[in-house]
């Protein structure tokens, strides 16, 4: 339970529809598919992946060279995403380094893709005489969070929480537990991740990737569906700028929702297959942390990224917790799996989806697999009054992730 | 290579590098003030050298002296003459 009430103020969010959130749900509720064919991935051997979410629209050149030359796509990614969140929150640049307002960024790793191009080099004739001076910026694993404070002139605390797939909602509850305790007034919070062979390479080799869409990108991945078959990875930056409600309040700010409860906890049967009890255990501390029932809750926005395993046991331990009365979805069909930002993206739709008062459905869920029955999937957009919605992130390496929001009143 | 090919070279190297506009370019730029660059550009201005003109100059300790382009200009030059006059 926080001590001081938190609030969200700021959304910025750079996806596969493009940079910002109004982008984000015009694709989301025009049910679009942001995943792409890649055809350069079927130059890689052993890769039966050929589909990507990838950003569009973004223009790294808009971010000055002295910030950009230590900066890869996923810091450009969160720095925008940043920019945009800080911008929406009415933060003047005194608020930004007052030392009251601290990052919260997470990445999956450092960039994939600088770390690649340093071995091809590295390994030609293991020489550094042609490494450039900002290389360890690109890789380090707080490279999201340091490029962003040292745009927006950041002096408060800098944190870069790192669980793969629960990243950005351990970044999130991480940063609302900072201002609970009143360490910070405000904190930047999300994921930033870029697209690498090596990611969908990855969930391929465990056989975890979507490969039977190939040559219809738009129709996978299925979350929840019969005929699902793994997860298409993505790429991008979900930001929110969180606030304590006093000083929200202070500033007559805009409140947008309310983060009432945040859990974490680890699954320590597998690095690897999730577990019902142990995802239904995170849940319920969530629910604790917030102080309410699951009767109270009103959607549920699944991890749900359209594996077999998955799936199956994210829905029993949603029936199990909440029944079959509660709405479900996974976004993961219109986005793919943005990685770290894939937290941080989907409850920036949470926010809308509470303040339009609007559903979004799974996309590609045409006939549910009977092993995924037993909650109430939401099938279609829907006007519909949200006051609470749980959101849950599970990671590979056992670490599951609930964070509750709740509409400000 | 003539002294002004040279020169010519330097200059579209660093202008591709720092993303400086090229015709501002003059012997009497200062790359701290005038470019904007730091110690972290600096590290990256002799790669840039070394891989234009094939050289390895990392080590060498007029490169600590360099302020303006016309100082590189005269550096790279000098440098060049004197492998030239290795072989």
């Amino acid at each position: 339970m926080l001590l001081r009430r938190v609030v969200i103020t700021g959304v910025g969010t750079v996806s596969p529809f493009g940079r910002g959130l109004d982008n984000l749900m015009d694709g989301l509720l025009a049910g679009r598919s942001g995943v792409v064919e890649l055809p350069a991935l079927a130059e890689i051997t052993g890769m039966r992946t050929r589909v990507a979410a990838l950003v569009t629209g973004v223009d790294p050149m808009e971010i000055p060279r002295k910030f950009r030359r230590s900066m890869s796509n996923m810091s450009v990614f969160a720095t925008l995403a940043a920019q945009d969140a800080v911008a929406m929150a009415g933060l003047a640049p005194e608020q930004l380094s007052s030392g009251r307002l601290g990052v919260s960024i997470g990445s999956t790793t450092g960039s994939p893709q600088t770390m690649e191009e340093f071995f091809r080099e590295f390994n030609a004739d293991h020489s550094l005489e042609r490494m450039k001076s900002t290389l360890f910026f690109h890789i380090m694993n707080h490279s999201c969070a340091s490029n962003v404070a040292q745009v927006l002139g950041v002096t408060g605390r800098v944190l870069a929480p790192a669980a793969a797939c629960s990243t950005s909602t351990h970044a999130i509850g991480y940063g609302a537990e900072m201002i609970g305790l009143g360490k910070q007034e405000f904190m930047l919070c999300g994921g930033g991740d870029e697209f690498h062979p090596l990611t969908s390479g990855t969930f391929d080799i465990i056989n975890a990737a979507s490969a039977g869409f190939n040559d219809t990108p738009h129709q996978t991945p299925r979350p929840f569906d019969a005929r699902r078959d793994g997860i298409v990875c993505g790429e991008g930056s979900g930001i929110l700028l969180l606030e304590s409600l006093d000083s929200a309040l202070a500033r007559g700010a805009d409140i947008l929702a309310e983060v009432t409860g945040f859990a974490t906890n680890s699954d320590p049967g597998s690095i690897a297959n999730p577990d019902t009890a142990c995802i239904a255990q995170c849940m319920r501390l969530a629910l604790a942390d917030a102080g309410i029932e699951p009767g109270q809750v009103d959607y549920v926005n699944a991890h749900a990224t359209a594996t077999e395993q998955g799936d199956i046991a994210e829905c029993a331990a949603i029936a199990e917790v909440f029944g079959a009365q509660t709405p479900v979805s996974s976004l993961k069909g219109h986005l793919g799996h943005t990685m770290a930002a894939s937290g941080a993206l989907e409850l920036a739709a949470c926010v809308e989806m509470l303040r339009r008062g609007v559903l979004i459905p799974t996309l590609n869920l045409d006939q549910v697999d009977p092993a995924c029955a037993g909650v109430l999937h939401q099938r279609e957009v829907a006007p519909r009054r949200v006051d609470t919605v749980i959101k849950n992130n599970f990671a590979l390496g056992g670490v599951n992730s609930s964070i509750i929001l709740r509409r400000y009143v | 290579m003539t002294e002004q090919e040279i020169v010519a070279k330097i200059n579209s190297s660093l202008a591709e590098e720092f993303e400086y506009d090229l015709a501002a370019m003059t012997p009497e730029t200062t790359l701290f003030e005038d470019m904007g660059l730091d110690s972290l550009d600096v590290v990256d201005l002799v790669i840039v050298l070394e891989t234009a003109f094939n050289m390895k100059v990392r080590e060498e300790e007029a490169i600590r002296k360099i302020r303006t382009l016309g100082d590189i200009h005269e550096f790279v030059i000098a440098k060049k003459r004197q492998l030239e006059g290795d072989r």
